[in-house]
């Protein structure tokens, strides 16, 4: 007997805000409907597959004109490593001069992305 | 120099006041202060009846529960100085009322503080109004209250003040009514008590008190005397009780900063004066806490009326006013509710409504998109119906100043004479210092100042080059003064209230995370212990990253 | 008293777009004055991404998007003035500023461009009822303790408002260990993006309670807890919906206000409908020679338009000054014709006869074309158009409600000039119309009406009530 599940998405690709039905089989895409174009279908198969979110944060900066310097992942990562994540970025200590770019911590928790820099200190 | 009790009290004793204080040292070299007269309550009556008492040879104390003056009633007031109209004749309050509001002009001279007599307006929109008008104007002939005139028609009214609802009838013009600025009188009142030898504790809040009438005390010769036990000369009737008990006796306050010994207290203790009271045993009155909500708007708003505006008294209180302000925004308020609880100030949805339905009917065309903030304050309505100020009948020496609301405000510099008098009368004997100092200069504010003087103050201190609050245009060197001063500020709240920082249109949105650093820097306190106000209002709750 | 060609209030996105475009445009004697102790105004401390989308087809965090600008800025040498906090200017273009090192300093500017940003509405502008205790904030205010000062406003979070900043600190505080317990909004949708209210409350559960607000603060000396109601149609609370909800921290993003101070000691003409100033074509306010850009204009959707704006403005401001220069590049314009205050021009140039040609009568028609919001359009930008402006115009604007299958139309003399159709349209995201100069040339009225048009009462439902 095969698993089916049905989720309801609000699409954020415009404004339309089109209402998207994705039916779940056994934990693949069965039928997708509501869309109102390729992104949006896109969009809500990839939310109900695995869903991907790029982290932005700040890190701590020593010897910095600040106390603080602002990061982001450089790619997405699994919705569901978030928190782990921000475990990560929490520890990371930035030693000014830092870079717009530069990397501060290498493939965070194996997802392949970088935290990287998004400001100057 | 014989007594037995050895304690060490090095907070009463700030650096640069032990010169003014007479202390006591014992065979083991060990300090025991008695002040002369300690003043219970920091607001705006303990503050210039400190002022006053500075001018003499004696040690005082003021004593203040909460970390910073003028915060119960005299921080959250009309800031109204009243002509004496209101009050039925020959009560205290219609006395102190009409002597404090001539006293209003020098007392405020002197201490920088703000001070308009813009004079005020009670409006009548019936002929029923109209009969109260003359008959407010007739207590006001019997009171003393000068120049008052009574506007016959509205289109009189209406050409000194355009603004106000066509639907006046007629008025009671009152020239001597002015605005001041309550808190700020406070503060300048007790810096000013301090730069003439006066100390300060706050967050001294009282537990008991007790009276060692043998006392045996012989603190200060010449003092112990019995004073002159004649009658009381000022015009009210007070008859002074004559020999008081005990040549030495003196009062053991315990507070929260350990015990204070005086030999007079004088309560100035506010909406918790019947409270202390109480502790002496005296409890013949009770204090009943009346709410009042104000709204304050935009200084755009600031030019709607240039008079403080009435409408004819009601069973509560004198009805809501709508006013400018010393620093130049509309005020309207105050609703009046008796409550029970005396540390209730939120503002309730059912006041504001009353005070904007109020405020609206006397000036139609106030903008309540305009309103900057609300705030209730409480005023200290005393059971017997007019201020309590006289010795205690359980105790000569405690001095109550209860029961003060409106027009407390008004009557504070009188009430400082009027205590100075009776404490005289009581046994205190008060020599005049020879260095009294009757000048508080204020924190020189930027936004006041000219070009040249806005140069002027960069060039002698460059703080004063960075705006920190820009609704107000507040700048860091005021900030840092108003944290410096004596009885200065240590938290965003007292800094707010002495520079006006925060107080503008976006309400701190701007400049709190800047006074917040300041404060931090100049007390010497990590970020996560800067304060709003009091003990539990701390700004922020830890560091982010985790850390706590 | 220092001599400049152009000044430039404020060093955020709007202002640092004008200072590049007018020194492209051959201005050189510009300063620019900030406030802060970096430029790049409220972009520092907007960590999150969401930024530059439709200028550089990629998705930049705030201080990246800033770093762009501002080192172009750098790059041009143009005469940057930090800590310095501008207290005065006037309508014949003097600025007066102050700073901890030269102390007082003043400009005689020739063109002066406004990019002074908003400001958040405070508790104060809502009256709610209750105490006064500390963990009260604007979100914006949270945003700068958290992201740039690294402190916590608190633990357990109510936000008031759902607006973009309300939900981007949402997220912000649930990242950094907070508890956010819920979002409420006062109108039953959200003047929110969709996208943030997906990840900014829906990723992590935090619910959004609409047609809710706070009724009641308590706590005397820090917050303990707000009572949230349900609210009506009018925005009332309705009676026995209260419910009180533990919290040490309450957010406000209850509106963004344009900070217009400054233009009011200038005595320049506000349009109540935006709170900014009223603007031309050109970004030109009701005085001579002064420009504005941004969200001291009107709060903007995205900074991208800001930056637009200020291109505008910079370009703008460069063409004023040469044709103040007189020997300047003129181009076809006549002398006198772009000085011309908007209000007052009625001759017109040479350029633009053929407008007036066309009015017959013998009646002349002002040289400027005046736009009003008509029937679901709250207010529009730019509020007057000359009729000789060389370039097409982009009008935007906000409707009123949420409104599905319409027609956004520009009508002049009673017959639509030009129309686009939409499916959808929300106050959340500002809309545009675009007219053409030959289409601007065309119209003969005083008066070009912006608003909507629904497509038939049967299909065209709207999903709010009022207007």
């Amino acid at each position: 007997m095969s698993e089916r599940e049905n989720k309801m998405l609000t699409c954020i690709i415009c404004p339309l805000g089109c209402s998207i039905s994705v039916t779940m089989e056994d934990g693949t895409i069965a039928e997708t409907k509501g869309f109102g174009c390729k992104r949006g279908k896109n969009y809500a198969e990839t939310e109900c597959i695995a869903p991907m979110r790029v982290i932005t944060s700040t890190v701590r900066v020593v010897n910095g004109p600040v106390p603080l310097i602002s990061v982001k992942t450089d790619k997405p990562v699994p919705k569901a490593l978030v928190m782990e994540c921000m475990k990560e970025i929490n520890r990371i200590e930035a030693h000014s001069p830092v870079k717009i770019g530069d990397i501060l911590l290498v493939n965070v928790l194996g997802t392949g992305a970088d935290i990287v820099a998004t400001c100057n200190a | 120099m014989r007594i037995g009790v050895a304690l060490i009290h090095g907070f009463f004793a700030p650096v640069g006041m032990r010169f003014f204080l007479r202390q006591i040292i014992y065979n083991r070299g060990v300090v025991k202060v008695i002040y002369d007269a300690a003043i219970i309550g920091a607001g705006v009556v303990g503050a210039l009846t400190a002022r006053e008492l500075s001018r003499y040879d004696i040690r005082i104390c003021v004593l203040e529960a909460a970390s910073d003056a003028a915060t119960g009633s005299s921080k959250a007031n009309s800031g109204i100085v009243h002509a004496g109209y209101d009050a039925m004749p020959g009560t205290l309050k219609a006395l102190l009322n009409v002597r404090g509001n001539g006293l209003f002009g020098e007392v405020t001279k002197e201490l920088g503080v703000p001070f308009k007599r813009i004079g005020s307006l009670v409006l009548a929109f019936s002929e029923e109004g109209m009969e109260t008008v003359r008959k407010l104007y007739s207590r006001g002939l019997d009171n003393g209250v000068p120049d008052m005139k009574i506007l016959n028609s509205g289109d009189e009214v209406l050409k000194m003040e355009p603004n106000i609802s066509a639907k006046v009838v007629g008025a009671l013009h009152a020239p001597s009514a002015g605005i001041t600025n309550p808190y700020e009188l406070t503060y300048a009142g007790l810096e000013n008590a301090v730069a003439n030898g006066t100390e300060l504790i706050t967050g001294a809040r009282v537990i008991g008190i007790s009276y060692d009438g043998y006392g045996g005390h012989d603190v200060n010769s010449g003092h112990d005397e019995c004073g002159d036990c004649g009658v009381y000369h000022g015009n009210h009737g007070y008859i002074g009780a004559g020999g008081y008990d005990g040549a030495g006796g003196v009062f053991t306050i315990n507070t929260a900063r350990g015990p204070i010994w005086s030999r007079f207290v004088i309560n100035a203790a506010g909406i918790y004066s019947d409270k202390l009271s109480e502790m002496i045993g005296d409890d013949h009155f009770s204090i009943r806490p009346r709410k009042g909500e104000y709204l304050l708007l935009d200084k755009e708003q600031g030019h709607q009326v240039h008079s403080v505006i009435f409408q004819t008294p009601a069973a509560l209180g004198k009805g809501i006013l709508v006013t400018p302000t010393a620093d130049g925004n509309l005020l309207i308020g105050p609703s009046a509710g008796d409550i029970e609880d005396r540390e209730d100030l939120s503002t309730t949805a059912s006041g504001m409504e009353n005070v904007t339905d109020g405020a609206l009917k006397s000036v139609p065309g106030i903008n309540l998109r305009q309103v900057v903030t609300s705030f209730a304050g409480l005023r200290t309505v005393p059971s017997t119906g007019d201020f309590i100020i006289g010795p205690s009948m359980k105790n000569r020496r405690f001095i109550n100043a209860a029961g003060i609301d409106s027009p407390g405000l008004t009557s504070a510099p009188a009430i400082a004479l009027y205590i100075r008098d009776i404490l005289k009368v009581e046994g205190l004997e008060l020599v005049p210092k020879k260095f009294f100092d009757p000048v508080r200069k204020p924190i020189a504010r930027f936004s006041d100042a000219t070009d040249e003087e806005r140069e002027a103050l960069i060039r002698d201190n460059h703080l004063y080059g960075n705006v920190v609050c820009r609704c107000e245009l507040v700048t860091e060197a005021e900030i840092v003064e108003a944290i410096r001063r004596p009885a200065g500020a240590k938290s965003v709240d007292a800094v707010k209230r002495r520079t006006r920082s925060g107080m503008g249109r976006c309400q701190g949105g701007f400049c709190t995370p800047r006074i917040a650093e300041i404060i931090s820097r100049e007390c010497g306190i990590p970020m996560q212990e800067v304060r709003k106000n009091e003990g539990g209002s701390i700004l922020l709750t830890g560091k982010t990253k985790g850390v706590q | 008293m220092r001599e400049v060609e152009l000044a430039i209030i404020g060093g955020g996105p709007g202002g640092l777009a004008a200072a590049i475009e007018a020194y492209r445009n051959g201005v050189r004697k510009i300063v620019l004055l900030e406030r802060d102790r970096s430029l790049g105004g409220i972009l520092k401390q907007c960590v999150h991404s969401g930024f530059g989308l439709q200028l550089f087809g990629e998705e930049l965090t705030g201080p990246e998007y800033a770093e762009r600008f501002t080192k172009q800025v750098m790059e041009l040498g143009i005469d940057i003035k930090l800590e310095t906090m501008v207290i005065g200017i006037t309508s014949d273009k003097l600025v007066s500023a102050v700073n901890s090192a030269e102390g007082l300093i003043s400009f005689k500017a020739r063109a002066l461009i406004l990019a002074m940003g908003c400001r958040e509405r405070p508790r104060g502008a809502l009256n709610i009822p209750g105490t006064r205790p500390a963990g009260i904030y604007t979100a914006g205010t949270a945003q700068r303790f958290v992201n740039m000062e690294g402190y916590m406003p608190g633990k357990k979070v109510v936000i008031l408002g759902s607006g973009d900043i309300g939900l981007i600190m949402a997220r912000r505080m649930t990242l950094e260990g907070a508890e956010v317990k819920m979002v409420c909004e006062l109108m039953p949708y959200s003047g929110g993006l969709k996208r943030n209210i997906m990840q900014c409350l829906e990723d992590f559960g935090i619910p959004l309670r609409l047609s809710h607000t706070v009724v009641e603060i308590h706590g005397r000396e820090r917050l303990e807890g707000v009572t949230v109601a349900e609210v009506d149609k009018s925005g009332r609370p309705v009676p026995g919906t209260n419910e009180y909800v533990e919290c040490d921290t309450l957010l406000l993003s209850v509106g963004l206000i344009p900070e217009n101070e400054l233009s009011k000691m200038a005595s320049i003409e506000l349009d109540p409908a935006t709170s900014g100033p009223f603007v031309d074509e050109a970004c030109q306010t009701s005085a001579e020679g002064i420009f504005a850009c941004g969200n001291v204009v009107y709060v903007h959707d995205l900074v991208d338009y800001v930056t637009q704006e200020g291109y505008l403005a910079g370009k703008s401001a460069a063409e004023y000054l040469s044709r103040k220069a007189g020997d300047g590049p003129e181009g076809g314009l006549g002398a006198e014709s772009g000085a011309e205050s908007r209000a007052e021009s009625g001759a017109g140039s040479g350029a633009v006869s053929g407008a007036e040609s066309g009015a017959g009568l013998g009646e002349k028609i002002p040289e400027v074309l005046k736009i009003h919001a008509g029937y679901g359009v709250r207010c529009i930008i730019p509020q007057f158009v000359r009729r000789s402006c060389k370039n097409d115009v982009s009008l935007f604007f906000r409707v009123a409600g949420n409104y599905r299958d319409v027609v956004l139309e520009a009508r002049a003399g009673g017959r639509a000039v030009c129309s686009v159709r939409k499916k959808v349209v929300s106050p959340g995201e500002m809309e545009s119309i675009r007219l053409k100069s030959e289409i601007i040339r065309s119209i003969n009225s005083e008066v070009l009406e912006i608003g909507i048009r629904t497509l038939g009462d049967k299909e065209a439902k709207e999903t709010k009530g009022e207007i």
